[in-house]
């Protein structure tokens, strides 16, 4: 069945699912439905402890079973050693059938590939995978379908009981021993835990693992003891190192730098641009480079911003710190200085339902005026794919991008118009993520296009001194240097779907098939 | 043209190709890795085809590492390892129009 | 004359031929002239390959209007006059020569192009020349250097070579430069061509390349070479006239022209003496507001 994105998707697939292709991104605005709870297990004696001796006590006390959803964060990132530590227990006592629903998986979960491979591991739900099990879901190895969710989806499906998480993990940088976690402090410092509340909220039975017990009462807390069944103490929850990593050094790339400036200049001539507006960005040199000379013209013009949203890095934090902004609203750190930001009193930690839920009574995401995201590739409707990439391979994560771009009044996609010789601006992008209808501009080294749903938008920039172009004339310019691409060979069966925030099917993904050469 | 040696042209860096030509067995011998090879593995066989004909080689092992090579390095760069390994540096018909 | 010899140049960016990441689309960054190297950038063992690398690029990329000149090893090297071919085969707009010292080192390059344009059917007089100023010697030739041939559309200074050779450094204050960009500016002119000055190597200093170029503005220079894509905005920012330079331009360019019709030879424009000897720099000031896209009128 064709869905509103033109993306054809197979009857059996939805079948399989009982999911819905998607309708276009307003479609369930105003639609009730009844939130799901979890099975609660009361503490009512005054023994005053949670603590367990290991992660294999405590998934014996949990009923672990074949067959289990299990819930992970990925506020550590690249540093996290939870999930794999998880996974090593439940391999060794010989559990299979388990479904795996984490906010992110990324390249320090190469190790789950080995209990994909032996049946341990058969379903995951993620934003995404980078590495090594992208690979393996991409080649076919993982036995159920791959469900890539954004960050307000993954809410939505918790809470309308879409997914029912049997054990929710939830590494803690400083726990105490009742279960009370904070992001902060310890050695594992995070920041926020924004994307297990709604695991601490709605998982029937919800384990905290710290590498750092604190005496009671941790507070403030940001998981309360209210939802913790269980604390465990290990070595290391993670990283560090990868965890929060030192400010990126600002970009000198001319190219970056440029599309940058093309973003302020676009930013400022919009009319949400004035005292009191809102603003979201990603990590990417190009979005920092925007940050960073966005507030350069705030200062200039005496315009302050009213809230910033992320995704945080240190030119968010510094906006904070410079009194140009009143408040941080925050999901995640990406930096150092995000993480010590935490504890000004301006950063107000969300959570990822507050963020980004679109079946809640209203999130953050739609409260925005812009958002400034990435993309590997957006075709010629303005569609966005920022998890499969152009050779077919799942290796990136939807992230908040879905979520945001829909909400924000004004969604700004940067890419540079050729990654190495993929074009980025294409015809048809190989999987839809974020549909067309919610992205307003495309920003590239090589000229910018607005969404001609926006007329408002192309009305206001007439007298603007920007390289404006058609976004089919930012495909031929570069299908004019890289020639046509051609369409990547995929095998028939269905590996993955792409999830609409919604829930709908806005795309699927295939198992991949060796290149072998056609024609003469 | 006949290949003499072995010889090598270009890089491993990005937007470069690193092509390798040897004596071939009587025919051309084509081995192509690259990170578009989806997106452009057809179009980079063509004009390595091409240029080796333009060259008049047909006898010849070939090997290209493409790490998204536009066209005009692709070329470059077997024409580069075709010079090595024949050992002609000068005197070469830029574009073959020189007027006789 | 080839109408090309007198076009903008403020900013000439340099990138290695061998490098196809460099080479494939500089033009975003908008410089006037792209400077594709064979010489300095270009390791001994790869000059080869930097030709086959070049002749493709000046074939099949569309530099969108940047002007494309290829810097050719030192004419003591072995590599030059295949350079040479290379270079005019491809259809390069101009060959930059290192290390110029004598007018003969213009005359066999230019005889070498002529050669090269009639081997490779490329219109006779259709490769420029220009010429690197890198030694004390050439600083002092200069002149002479400057009126070796038609096809010579401007010297450059080259600091580096050029400090050493004076037993010096690039102190970053341009007082080593000061006697060879007076002299180069002063013989540039006296031949009617044009003259730039030299790379400003130090990219954490922003600040100082401004100053540096505002030094050269004044001084009279047509423009600089460039090592950074960053550096170019500063380049035509100062190269940018002010608008009320740009109006008397206006008005001087429509004013002689109306008044060559009506034969009268010398008139006012805003309380200021006017006369025919205005009119090329006035047209240049129009040129220069154009290509930094602040002029809005009609000429």
């Amino acid at each position: 069945m064709i869905n509103a994105v033109g993306r054809d998707i197979p009857e059996e697939i939805l079948k399989i699912t009982g999911k819905e292709p998607f309708m276009g991104i307003h479609h369930f605005d105003g639609s009730v439905y009844k939130k799901d709870g979890p099975y609660t297990k009361c503490v009512i004696n005054s023994e005053g402890s949670k603590m367990v001796d290991s992660i294999r006590d405590c998934l014996v006390k949990c009923g672990i079973r074949d067959g289990m959803t299990l819930g992970f964060h990925h506020h550590f990132r690249e540093g996290d050693y939870v999930v794999n530590m998880v996974m090593e227990e439940i391999h060794n006592m010989g559990i299979k059938d388990i479904t795996i629903c984490a906010s992110s998986l990324g390249k320090a979960h190469d190790k789950l590939v080995e209990y994909i491979e032996d049946g341990t591991i058969t379903g995951i739900q993620s934003s995404g995978v980078r590495g090594k099990i992208g690979r393996a879901i991409s080649e076919g190895k993982l036995k159920g379908l791959a469900i890539m969710r954004s960050h307000g989806g993954r809410v939505r499906a918790i809470e309308t009981g879409e997914v029912r998480i049997d054990i929710a993990f939830i590494g803690a940088p400083t726990c105490d021993d009742y279960g009370n976690c904070r992001g902060i402090g310890g050695k594992s410092d995070c920041g926020v835990l924004s994307y297990s509340m709604v695991d601490a909220d709605y998982a029937d039975k919800v384990v905290a693992i710290t590498d750092c017990l604190v005496p009671f009462p941790n507070f403030p807390a940001h998981i309360s003891m209210t939802k913790v069944d269980y604390v465990v103490v290990v070595d290391e929850i993670g990283n560090p190192e990868k965890i929060a990593t030192g400010a990126a050094k600002p970009t000198t790339d001319m190219r970056k730098l440029m599309m940058a400036d093309y973003c302020t200049e676009f930013v400022v001539n919009t009319p949400y641009f004035k005292d009191g507006f809102s603003y979201q960005t990603g990590v990417g040199g190009a979005s920092i480079a925007s940050t960073i000379s966005l507030a350069k013209i705030m200062k200039e013009r005496n315009v302050r911003m009213r809230f910033g949203v992320g995704g945080l890095t240190k030119p968010m934090c510094d906006l904070l710190e410079n009194g140009q902004v009143d408040a941080l609203l925050d999901t995640q750190d990406f930096d150092l200085d995000a993480v010590e930001s935490v504890i000004n009193p301006k950063h107000f930690r969300i959570s990822a339902g507050e963020y980004a839920d679109p079946f809640n009574k209203g999130a953050v995401v739609n409260k925005l005026d812009f958002v400034i995201l990435a993309a590997l590739e957006v075709d010629v409707n303005f569609n966005c794919n920022v998890v499969v990439g152009s050779d077919g391979m799942i290796t990136g994560a939807q992230g908040g991008h879905p979520d945001t771009a829909a909400g924000a009044k004004c969604t700004i996609v940067i890419t540079p118009l050729l990654q190495g010789r993929i074009p980025a601006v294409c015809t048809d992008v190989t999987t839809v993520t974020t549909p067309g209808e919610s992205i307003d501009v495309v920003i590239t080294d090589y000229g910018i296009a607005i969404n001609p749903n926006r007329q408002d938008l192309i009305q206001c920039m007439k007298d603007v001194d920007l390289p404006f172009k058609t976004i089919e004339e930012l495909r031929d310019i570069a299908y004019s240097i890289t020639g046509k691409p051609e369409k990547v060979q995929f095998d028939d069966k269905v590996v993955g779907i792409i999830e609409s925030r919604d829930g709908t099917v806005m795309d699927v993904v295939r198992k991949i098939k060796e290149f072998q050469f056609t024609g003469e | 043209m006949e290949i003499k040696k072995p010889a090598m042209a270009g890089t491993l860096e990005s937007s470069d190709c690193q092509v390798t030509v040897e004596p071939g067995d009587g025919k051309i011998d084509f081995v192509l890795e690259s990170a578009v090879i989806n997106q452009y593995g057809n179009r980079i066989r063509k004009v390595i085809m091409e240029t080796l004909k333009n060259l008049d080689i047909d006898n010849v092992r070939i090997t290209v590492v493409d790490k998204g090579a536009l066209d005009c390095t692709i070329k470059a760069r077997v024409e580069g390892a075709v010079s090595r390994s024949t050992d002609q540096f000068e005197n070469i018909l830029w574009g073959g129009r020189r007027k006789s | 004359m080839n109408p090309n010899k007198k076009r903008l140049r403020r900013t000439m960016m340099f990138l290695n031929a061998q490098k196809p990441g460099l080479i494939k689309d500089p033009y975003i960054y908008k410089p006037d002239s792209i400077m594709l190297d064979l010489e300095d950038a270009v390791a001994e063992n790869q000059k080869d390959a930097a030709r086959f690398s070049l002749y493709h690029a000046l074939q099949e990329i569309d530099y969108r209007g940047c002007e494309r000149v290829v810097r050719i090893n030192g004419l003591d090297t072995p590599y030059w006059k295949e350079d040479i071919r290379c270079a005019v085969a491809g259809g390069c707009d101009a060959i930059r020569i290192p290390k110029t010292e004598r007018p003969e080192d213009i005359k066999a390059v230019e005889a070498e192009i002529q050669i090269a344009e009639e081997d490779f059917g490329i219109p006779q007089g259709r490769t420029l020349i220009m010429a690197a100023i890198e030694s004390a010697r050439g600083v002092v030739k200069a002149l002479d250097v400057c009126e070796a041939s038609d096809r010579l559309f401007g010297i450059a200074l080259s600091g580096g070579d050029y400090t050493k050779d004076l037993q010096t450094y690039i102190t970053g204050t341009g007082v080593e430069l000061m006697g060879a960009r007076q002299n180069l500016i002063i013989a540039a002119r006296a031949a009617k061509i044009q003259c730039f000055d030299t790379v400003y190597t130090d990219l954490n200093d922003m600040e100082g390349f401004r100053r540096d170029v505002e030094t050269i503005h004044l001084m009279g220079f047509d423009g600089k070479s460039i090592i950074n894509p960053r550096q170019i905005p500063i380049v035509h920012d100062i190269f940018t006239p002010a608008q009320k330079n740009i109006i008397f331009a206006e008005k001087v360019v429509m004013e002689i022209e109306d008044k060559r019709e009506k034969g009268i030879g010398v008139f006012i424009v805003d309380g200021k003496m006017i006369d025919i000897a205005f009119y090329d720099g006035a047209k240049r000031t129009i040129e220069l507001a154009k290509a930094s896209g602040v002029y809005k009128g009609g000429l």
